[in-house]
């Protein structure tokens, strides 16, 4: 994992004393709530509806043990006892004093962790592919390329104060497990035919009011150049984005209002009149970072490991965990596994303090101390032995961590919506609670087969239902919470964003609208190997209107 | 015109807050100080104002409630979950 230098823990120190004395302003009086809410939302510090929440960064996704442990402990001492990992591979906190919190990010800053860029219109914390470093077929680690975008991009002065918030997310392999389309500047990286490392540089992507996919806007950048390119783009956004309407400020306006096409040529322009070696890293730097990221010692073993076969061929509950909740691995023996964070009748992606220190612990003995966060709240440890793989289970079961619905219907994402956040029309989690209820013979949603349901708490989007393949959207009808459902979204390298399929349900109702969504498409679809939006993508949304209309 | 309360979040930690009758900012709604009328509405507003100044609470607003054999009822939606607190139980994820 990548270290710290002393520079950069000198500079978290300092923000973490800083932010002490604005808090002690600020109950002092010295500090008005205008004056400190824009210091606050630099240090992670939100005011919710019942509570301050506190946003912590988990750049790409990848936590230490120690650091994970770091979190249980914060959840014992300074709040109720959990955390809630969010779309974003991050972790919030429901419920700390405002006078705790420069001593959480104290705590935090000892495992060189921090809430900086979790807030505020910067360019946020860095998301990539939550398998990185592990997933068969991956160019390589891309959190190299995260890792590098980070140190370039915090407290950049030029990017402080973007015209708004600004997202990139980084993925290594041809299977898109980071939505790049619906960031701001989605990176995949590739090799070229003549193998050269280098990225397909997507621009303009984003959920929230206007949902829009990036657009590519480069198909191959050779990697040494990506922050000069980077920075060509920011630059143009910088310039010409939107500062008078908070609606209008995303790159996604710009990019659509001057066309892709225009906007490429902006982007190229300005790139081409950079000193480039001024910006980009020497070789030697990335190589610096790159060895931070080597693979961890794997055992050599053989391609699949006998016991483990066999089983999976003897035990049919462990071999259903093994197809929904275990991937496979690009070194030989070994395998990656996801936790699901999401029990049936659960709260999606809340852990316990518990849980987190039980999950730092199966780390440190199966997976070289290493868990990731993925932005479908869920855990996972990635470089897992296959011959570990009946002994985790079984812990993971003690936990209740092994759910096997990993890509199935009830492993939903869903925001804190009404039941924490301040911005929020309806309720989000009671709603995939209910789903979850419904839904949660193991059979039938095994037979039901790969599908993604997505709710989100109000039209900024946290709960991505706009790539859901069920979409759902609390809405405010009258004071009383109603939900518009979308279906077709996808948020993988076959994007699609979801189309609103009629008018809004009702809280009662949208429990028998999923399941009327389901069995229409269980009756039309061409066998169990057509996946659900498969089947949406070829057959419309005709049908499903129809059974969800038609009678009333 | 309906009647009506102020709430705020407490400075400290956050946490929903009423003013009541004796001038205090209290969790329960139950307790809080119900204003009929413009006149006993300003007077609210100019307590949440000075409950500012003197550092208690952050962004005090009236809200409309109803008075019935349920006790003090916020009409909005949201105003009865931040009344009542989250829904759901937390953490661990389990319903129950
Ligand atoms: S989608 Fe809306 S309700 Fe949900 S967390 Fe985001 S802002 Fe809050």
């Amino acid at each position: 994992m990548y270290q710290y230098d002393a520079h950069d823990r000198q500079l978290v120190l300092d923000r973490v004393e800083q932010f002490r004395g604005q808090v002690q302003r600020r109950l002092s009086g010295e500090l008005s709530e205008e004056e400190f809410k824009p210091l606050r939302l630099m240090n992670g510090l939100y005011l919710q509806l019942h509570a301050y929440m506190l946003r912590i960064a988990i750049p790409y996704g990848t936590l230490s043990s120690a650091q994970l442990r770091k979190l249980a402990h914060i959840a014992r001492r300074y709040d109720r006892g959990y955390g809630h990992f969010t779309t974003r591979q991050n972790l919030q906190f429901n419920w700390p004093a405002l006078a705790d919190t420069p001593d959480i990010l104290a705590e935090l800053a000892e495992v060189e962790m921090h809430a900086i860029q979790t807030s505020g219109n910067c360019i946020r914390n860095v998301t990539a592919d939550h398998f990185a470093g592990a997933a068969a077929g991956e160019i390589e680690d891309p959190r190299i390329w995260c890792e590098i975008i980070r140190q370039w991009s915090t407290f950049h002065p030029e990017f402080s104060f973007l015209p708004r918030k600004f997202k990139i997310a980084v993925t290594a392999t041809e299977q898109d497990r980071a939505a790049l389309r619906v960031h701001d500047i989605g990176l995949r990286l590739l090799r070229d035919h003549a193998g050269q490392l280098g990225f397909e540089v997507m621009v303009g992507g984003g959920q929230g009011r206007t949902p829009v996919l990036a657009k590519t806007i480069r198909p191959f950048l050779a990697a040494e150049h990506l922050l000069s390119y980077l920075e060509a783009i920011l630059r143009t956004y910088n310039l010409l984005g939107r500062r008078d309407n908070l609606y209008k400020s995303r790159i996604k306006i710009l990019v659509d209002s001057v066309g892709p096409e225009e906007f490429t040529r902006l982007v190229e322009e300005e790139w081409r009149q950079m000193p480039h070696d001024r910006i980009d890293l020497p070789e030697a730097e990335i190589q610096r970072i790159r060895a931070h990221f080597a693979p961890p010692p794997f055992e050599a073993l053989p391609q699949r490991d006998a016991e483990f076969e066999l089983r999976r061929r003897g035990d049919p509950a462990f071999a259903r965990w093994v197809r929904a909740n275990v991937s496979p691995h690009k070194q030989p023996g070994y395998a990656i596994v996801t936790l699901s964070l999401k029990p049936h009748g659960g709260i999606p992606g809340d852990a316990t303090a518990e849980q987190m220190d039980a999950v730092a612990d199966l780390a440190d003995r199966y997976s070289f101390g290493e868990i990731r966060v993925t932005h479908e709240q869920n855990l996972a440890l990635v470089h897992v032995r296959q011959r570990d793989l009946g002994a985790l289970w079984h812990s993971l079961a003690e936990l209740n961590l092994a759910t096997p619905n990993v890509g199935l219907a009830t492993d939903i994402i869903a925001c804190p919506g009404l039941d924490y956040c301040s911005l929020a029309n309806a309720r989000s989690i009671p709603v995939a609670q209910r789903i979850s209820l419904a839904l949660q013979d193991l059979d039938r949603l095994t037979g039901v087969g790969e599908l993604k349901i997505k709710i989100s708490g109000c039209i900024n989007a946290c709960g991505h239902h706009h790539v859901g393949h069920i979409g759902i959207l609390g809405v405010d009808k009258k004071g009383e919470e109603f939900y518009q459902i979308t279906l077709g979204g996808s948020a993988d390298e076959t994007a699609s964003l979801g189309e609103i399929v009629g008018p809004a349900f009702s809280s009662e109702r949208v429990v028998w609208a999923v399941e009327t969504i389901i069995a229409t498409y269980l009756s039309l679809r061409r066998g169990p190997e057509e996946r659900f939006l498969d089947a949406y993508r070829r057959i419309g949304p005709d049908p499903f209107k129809e059974a969800l209309y038609a009678a009333h | 015109m309906a009647a009506q309360v102020i709430t705020a979040n407490r400075l400290v930690d956050g946490a929903v807050v009423y003013l009541s009758a004796d001038g205090q900012w209290v969790q329960s709604l139950e307790e809080a100080s119900v204003a009929e009328g413009e006149a006993a509405a300003a007077a609210l507003v100019a307590a949440g104002d000075r409950a500012v100044a003197g550092r208690l609470v952050v962004a005090p607003y009236l809200i409309e409630v109803d008075r019935g054999p349920e006790g003090i009822q916020p009409r909005r939606y949201r105003e009865r979950l931040r009344a009542t607190g989250p829904s759901i139980p937390f953490g661990g994820g389990m319903k129950g």
